[in-house]
Parts: C-alpha cells; structure tokens; sequence
C-alpha cells in the first residue's frame, strides 16, 4: 500500500503553533472576527489564548455578553442591505432606536448563518479548550471580579502575565 | 482527482485523502481510514460517524463541530478528545466525507 494517499492531520508544522488574540471592542461586529478566528484555530488543533480587555470586557461580562450592540455611527462602509452603492446616511444613525434596528437586523444575519450569539459561542470556545483570560487593569477600573464574568475565563491577569504565557504565539490585536 | 487503494479497494480520494465518492465508503472502510490516522475506532468514535453521514444525506455537505454538538447532541469536548487535534477533519475523513466547509 505505498501509493495510500492519507492526509498528514498530525505534521510537524501545525504541532506547537499558539495563538494570542487580544479582544478590546465590545461591539457586537467587533467581537465575532477573534471569537470566529479562534474556533477556527482550535479546529486546527492550535493553542489558543483571548485576552479580553477594556470593551472587550462586555464579550465576557454576564450582564452584558448576550446584549452586545451595532451601530453604523462612524463607519462609512455600511450601505443597505443587498445595495452596496448605496449608503446609509450617517446622520440616521444617531437617532433614538437605530442602534436596537441595527442590531437586530445584524443578529438575525448571523444566525441566518447558524452562527450561535457571544453566549453559546464562548461555550463552543470553552468546550474546544480556549484559553480565555481577563484583563487586570479593566477590571479594576470596571470594579468587576471574576464572578462578575463568563464560567470559562480561567483569570484575571496583567498585561504581564499574558505577554508571558503567549510566549512564541501569532498576535491578533482587535 | 486520483484514486488511491485503501482496504485493497480502489477509492477516489482528493488532493490531501479525503474521499471525493461518499458512496464508496462503508464501515469495514472507516475502520482502516481511522487506522491511516491513528485512531482505532470505539463507540464512542461510531456515534458522531453516523451522525456525520446521517447528516449529509440530508443537507449534502458535512457537519460544522458545532453542528454535530448542537444538532448531533455530542459535547465538542468529547469531540476533541476522541478526535485529538483537528476534530472536524479527522472525523470527515473517517466518515468518508470531505472536510466541512462553514466557518463555526
């Protein structure tokens, strides 16, 4: 059986890789891009650490993890949904409500995609062995404690401490 | 896409091993194709196999690990440690599958 073509799941180069992703927004859009990138990368059997710091804290506040919002205030890029010529104007963002509209209309998009909410998706994060770690400094200023966050953060630590632990790791600042 | 012979059969394969003819896999196959990886297949191992290719006659791609978590009803933790290292891909290739191609 010299000609079996088997796939190489367990090669030298994949072995070993570690992964840091730094999650500092807490808007709903800015949270999925590290949740996403580390699911990807623990499927790839890849060590994965997320320090969650400054708005990064609401991805894993219990109050506020399951409510993250979206508003197009500041981001020109937004255009109608299935118009990409056309922009939304900026000045409609501001107004009372368009945060919940917006919001909702990106959730629904999302798990049109079977993709789960901030909750389930730190379980499915947890479950596949992410490291999940909370920033010192944010939450002394936020005067939370580690009750006060999602089950699965193993600490809280200083920038220190992770810069330490994410020793040889790819860095992913979002 | 070439064919390779696994089990003394000749069975069409991708690029990388993966099976490209879903048809051509049976049970008495997956026990060698776990074998080409290391694994030696328990029933803790079959449960999420068959749900993998229950899955697939129905929706004609393979199931996400959070879909065999969520719809399948088998911890992604359990997955991980029956499949070490690379779940999805290790279990869609033993299920005679190609590996899935959703992002979550």
């Amino acid at each position: 059986m010299t000609d079996m073509i088997v796939p190489s799941f367990d090669d030298e180069t994949s072995t070993g890789r570690k992964l840091a992703i730094i999650c500092s927004k807490g808007n709903l859009d800015m949270a999925y891009p590290g949740l996403i990138l580390a699911n990807a990368a623990l499927g790839e059997g890849i060590e994965v650490h997320l320090f969650f710091t400054f708005w990064g804290f609401d991805i894993i506040n219990k109050e506020t993890m399951g409510n993250l919002k979206f508003s197009y205030l500041g981001n020109t890029a937004m255009h109608m949904p299935g118009h990409f010529g056309m922009s939304m104007p900026q000045g409609m963002a501001g107004l009372p409500g368009m945060t919940a509209v917006t919001t909702k209309m990106m959730k629904k998009q999302i798990a049109d995609l079977e993709v789960p909410e901030v909750p389930e998706f730190l379980d499915l994060l947890h479950g596949s062995g992410a490291k999940m770690w909370a920033c010192r400094m944010s939450a002394d200023m936020m005067h939370l404690e580690k009750e006060h966050l999602y089950e699965g953060v193993e600490d809280i630590i200083s920038a220190t401490d992770f810069i330490e632990l994410t020793d040889g790791a790819q860095l992913l600042f979002i | 896409m070439p064919t390779t012979t696994i089990a003394g059969r000749q069975i069409d394969v991708d690029a990388e091993g993966f099976l490209t003819k879903p048809e051509q896999w049976d049970e008495e196959l997956a026990q060698t194709l776990a074998a080409n990886i290391g694994i030696t297949l328990t029933d803790a191992h079959w449960a999420p196999i068959h749900f993998l290719r229950k899955d697939f006659e129905t929706q004609k791609e393979t199931a996400t690990l959070r879909r065999v978590s969520t719809v399948g009803g088998i911890p992604v933790k359990d997955l991980f440690a029956l499949f070490p290292g690379k779940p999805a891909k290790k279990m869609s290739y033993i299920a005679g599958l190609q590996k899935p191609k959703g992002c979550v």
